[in-house]
């Protein structure tokens, strides 16, 4: 088997996984089927020649955030098994056509979009990751330390226990 | 770019569009709020497989990994600070139903 098929095997099977969060009316299938998509995710970026941003992928998609949203749902009061039935017909009524049109969709950037119309960046002539997150991505980094406060002060702010109770 | 490189876009490019129309309309279609999150994270996929791709065909991929780890960590925040306000809204309306919190009261 050579590479582009391999590519393509891949691909079919990250969107049968994507289907399979849309479509499954457990949110915990839906977590766990996002988890995989995150792993398929990291298997493509690795042949990709991209090992650094795989084992961000790995680490943080498929394991911290699979982690985060599951304690969510597991705060959240889960269905009962009436509930459960309804719900499954009514996201089967929801979600029967999305394949198709995706088909169709699929089928129409294939044929409009072609790669050598895009305009591709510019090569910056720097080997390594690290040094092209520090010394061409610095105003990222500085939003990102940003970004990281804001999240603490946001989450901070949402747990506080209330002092006037 | 090469021959080869010009295919493995031409494989990638619907498969990433189809991605991200499935988010899109998973986060219109739903209302349920943790459903709405993985419909923003299917996209995020999308985008950070689409940034791979151009770097590894453009022959850039240190550029590429470096903005996909910045994505990655920026998606760690966006999911931390808003399963917080999931959580809360569950506590206040007993559900993570989008339609109970149309009614903001100040």
């Amino acid at each position: 088997m050579n590479f582009i098929s391999i590519l393509l095997i891949l691909l079919v099977l990250l969107m049968l996984f994507t289907l399979m969060v849309v479509i499954s009316s457990r949110l915990l299938f839906a977590a766990i089927s996002l988890a995989a998509t995150s792993i398929l995710v990291t298997i493509l970026m690795f042949m990709l020649d991209s090992p650094l941003a795989a084992v961000f992928e790995l680490s943080i998609c498929a394991g911290l955030i699979t982690v985060v949203i599951m304690t969510t749902i597991n705060f959240v009061k889960p269905l009962t098994q009436k509930d459960l039935l309804k719900t499954r017909k009514r996201r089967f009524k929801k979600y029967v056509g999305l394949p198709i049109v995706l088909a169709i969709i699929g089928l129409l950037a294939s044929i409009t979009i072609k790669p050598i119309a895009l305009k591709l960046p510019k090569i910056i002539q720097e080997t390594n990751v690290l040094n092209v997150l520090w010394d061409f991505r610095q105003t990222d980094l500085l939003g990102q330390s940003i970004l990281l406060l804001i999240g603490v002060f946001g989450i901070l702010v949402l747990f506080r226990e209330g002092q006037n109770k | 770019m090469s021959e080869i490189n010009v295919r493995i876009l031409e494989i990638f490019v619907p498969f990433i569009v189809m991605l991200i129309v499935t988010g899109f309309y998973y986060i219109l279609a739903t209302r349920n709020l943790i459903r709405i999150l993985l419909g923003a994270e299917i996209i995020t996929k999308a985008i950070t497989l689409a940034i791979v791709v151009v770097g590894y065909v453009t022959n850039n991929i240190p550029l590429a990994e470096s903005l996909v780890v910045i994505i990655i960590i920026t998606e760690v925040f966006i999911i931390a600070v808003s399963t917080g306000v999931i959580i809360q809204i569950y506590k206040h309306t007993g559900s993570v139903d989008a339609r109970y919190i149309r009614n903001i009261r100040g």
